[in-house]
């Protein structure tokens, strides 16, 4: 079991929640995520390492309310426990000292994006952030970022904070003012398709981090597969984060919304239902 | 062995092997000719005193009988129904020549089954620690043995499981009408009472290297991770919706339990008109479960023929019975989506066995016809390979084929003190001879770590 140390919500539908687990957080590097099972009856579902404190032994998970598991989620208090917590799964970020970086995160993508920051800054990169959502409410963390990054833009769709327009809009201006080395993306499938366009047609590198549905997440069943440079690949092994002009959007994007039905049919059972607060009774 | 009604049975996940009563067991074991020198034993992967536990229940000492298994194999419930006897200790009785082998498979089952219906007090003696520890990484056949045989002999073990149950593959790989899950409980229950402690969610590779293990003080590491990375045929179409990987298919049924979706949050698709391709007992598996998930129609689709089948006999005439169509000599080459991404239909080589080549190994060959399969789903059942995951992590370890660890007869890797037995040493094979690499590799690590004192 796992308990919640902390928990607190840190934009619409977006939790953050500390857990005490000390042997993930004594090991997670940058780019890894865990697969956590709330109880016995639960999926098994990737989240991303959002932060870790060695010290303390917690970890630190962002989430947003999208289906049954995460609402679910979002129900435990502090104190509550967690059943099951797998990790640190997937390759850490390959970082280095690489000059100019510039992260682009689209929505709760900042919580991928925020330990990769730390760690290029460790590297002493000059980093550019780029946070986008719909609206003001759904930026995650801007101000962690804020005080790390060398430079901040914000963007939101109806210009309720920032510039208005898309995190593409705010790229296209970096990109075209200053030497960009590598641009690392993580957000919806179509946010990092469009950023991987930008890039290609600027000739920069770019990376994007893949949420492919996962099961058991160490390379055993094959549900997270996805289509890179034509080859398939598992994201919980070989990835999640993958060269984002060899990725084949079409076909995750595809893949991820294959159990639409059943994810409706689970969420909606679930808030027509006591919504866990009978389970054990 | 009697088995349940094929039309009640489709619907349910329950046992369908029955087993034998007493009266059928004593009788099957009066047939044993109690050979001098028994053949049986031979075909036994861990040499089980088979004429000896047979003698037991022949004598109605079924009490003996179990505690002779015992002595040999850690988890006999599970060897009594999943081993393939028929190529194994059955398929060298002597009886076999003429008629029917002893079933010596049925028997191993009557006796477990009858330990646990009797709760036969089997509180093993515990052992003398010799406070020397081991760390055994995967909880599947191959490490639950090598650690049952290292905590008697007086080792604190220490198993790490990378899921949240433990058992590997006989958790999420063999479904629950083959495998029932009390008796995986009640076989992992036997080892933990032998004072081996099992750690799951813990991602050896990942949480810490097997060099950090022997730092910490672990006399030696057995790696018993299996091959749990899916094979593809690299045809076009294999990552169109509804196809799965076996791997997936099965783990999402029997670890998650996605049949009973939506009282279990995993969901599973149920396809109407089911392709498993491949024909060993994973595509059996992956077969029957799809007619309990409601197929109407389920095809195995196999480029041999029925000679070469690799799976279990009894598995491939229970999904016959069960409704299974198995077609042979067809191998597909591409699986068509509709508009959306989807499966709609399975393109497929009629093939043809050649005359046998100098090794006198027969191959198929394409025919030069070929024909549509409509089917809504895919299940790929073409076999597993190394997995990395951990491999990878291991500085200079000597690997072999497409990543599986290069051991000896013992099961000694290049690595002073690392171990490594089952399908990850072998590549993907049967329950039975990975418990037999890990008894193998326990007698080793003991050898070694009495050697280092």
């Amino acid at each position: 079991m796992f308990r919640i140390i902390k928990k607190e919500s840190v934009a619409m539908h977006v939790e953050e929640m500390v857990i005490h687990a000390p042997h993930i957080a004594g090991s997670a590097q940058a780019g890894n995520f865990i697969i956590l099972r709330i109880h016995d009856t639960g999926e098994r579902i990737p989240l991303t390492i959002a932060d870790s404190d060695c010290d303390a032994g917690t970890i630190t998970i962002l989430f947003q309310k999208a289906g049954k598991t995460t609402e679910e989620l979002a129900s435990l208090k502090e104190g509550d426990s967690i059943r099951d917590i797998a990790g640190p799964l997937g390759h850490p970020t390959p970082l280095k000292r690489c000059g100019r970086a510039v992260l682009v995160g689209g929505g709760i993508g900042s919580a991928t994006l925020f330990p990769i920051l730390k760690a290029l800054k460790k590297k002493r990169n000059r980093v550019t952030v780029i946070l986008g959502a719909r609206t003001s409410d759904l930026l995650v963390w801007e101000h962690k970022f804020g005080e790390i990054a060398d430079k901040m833009w914000l963007v939101t769709d109806d210009g309720t904070s920032g510039k208005k327009g898309f995190v593409t809009d705010a790229l296209n201006e970096v990109v075209e003012n200053e030497k960009v080395d590598i641009v690392i993306a993580v957000g919806p499938i179509r946010m990092m398709q469009a950023v991987a366009e930008l890039t290609r047609f600027h000739d920069i590198p770019a990376i994007v981090s893949l949420n492919p549905i996962m099961v058991e997440g160490t390379g055993m069943c094959g549900a997270c597969r996805v289509s890179v440079g034509g080859k398939t690949k598992f994201a919980c092994v070989d990835g999640p984060e993958f060269d984002a002009h060899e990725v084949d959007f079409e076909e995750i994007a595809r893949r991820l919304a294959f159990y639409k039905r059943e994810e409706m049919e689970s969420l909606h059972k679930y808030r027509t239902s006591c919504k866990g607060r009978c389970r054990g009774k | 062995m009697r088995a349940r009604n094929a039309e009640k049975r489709k619907k349910d996940f329950k046992e369908v092997a029955l087993g034998l009563t007493e009266k059928e067991a004593v009788r099957e074991a009066k047939r044993c000719l109690q050979c001098k020198k028994p053949m049986c034993v031979t075909g036994c992967p861990v040499e089980i005193d088979i004429p000896a536990f047979i003698s037991a229940i022949r004598e109605k000492d079924f009490k003996r009988g179990i505690e002779v298994i015992r002595r040999y194999n850690m988890l006999p419930a599970v060897c009594g129904r999943v081993c393939p006897q028929e190529n194994q200790c059955q398929g060298k009785c002597v009886l076999g020549k003429k008629n029917a082998p002893v079933a010596i498979g049925a028997l191993e089952r009557f006796a477990a089954d009858f330990e646990a219906k009797k709760g036969v007090p089997k509180k093993p003696e515990k052992p003398k620690l010799n406070r020397r520890s081991v760390a055994v990484i995967g909880s599947g056949p191959a490490g639950l043995t090598a650690a049952a045989v290292l905590a008697k002999t007086g080792y604190k073990v220490t198993v790490f499981e990378a899921l949240h149950e433990a058992g590997g593959v006989l958790t999420y790989g063999i479904p629950e009408f083959r495998l029932p899950r009390k008796i995986i409980e009640r076989e992992i229950d036997f080892v933990t009472s032998l004072g081996v402690e099992i750690k799951l969610n813990w991602v050896v590779g990942k949480i810490q290297t097997i060099d950090d293990l022997l730092k910490e003080g672990y006399d030696a590491v057995f790696i018993g991770v299996g091959a749990g990375s899916p094979r593809f045929m690299e045809i076009p179409g294999e990552n169109l919706n509804n196809v799965y990987f076996a791997s997936e298919y099965l783990t999402r049924v029997n670890l998650m339990k996605a049949g009973s979706f939506p009282k279990y949050d995993t969901p599973v698709k149920r396809g109407k008109r089911v392709a498993v391709v491949g024909a060993g007992n994973v595509a059996m598996d992956a077969a029957r479960t799809a007619v309990r998930l409601g197929a109407e129609k389920v095809y195995i689709v196999y480029r041999r023929t029925s000679a070469e089948m690799p799976a279990r006999l009894e598995e491939v005439e229970h999904a016959k019975e069960e409704g299974v169509e198995i077609l042979f000599l067809s191998s597909p080459k591409e699986i068509i989506g509709d508009k959306h991404g989807h499966v709609s239909a399975v393109r497929c080589d009629a093939m043809r066995m050649c005359e046998p080549d100098e090794s006198g190994r027969r191959r198929p060959e394409c025919s030069g016809n070929e024909f549509i399969l409509e089917v809504d789903q895919v299940i790929m059942a073409i076999g597993q390979t190394a997995n990395p995951l951990l491999t990878r992590s291991v500085k200079k370890l000597r690997l072999w084929g497409a990543g599986y660890i290069e051991v000896d007869e013992e099961g000694a890797t290049n690595i002073p003190g690392i171990f490594a037995g089952g399908d990850i040493a072998t590549g993907a094979a049967t329950v039975i001879s990975a418990m037999g690499a890990g008894k193998r590799a326990a007698r080793a690590i003991d050898s070694y770590i009495k050697n280092k004192k």
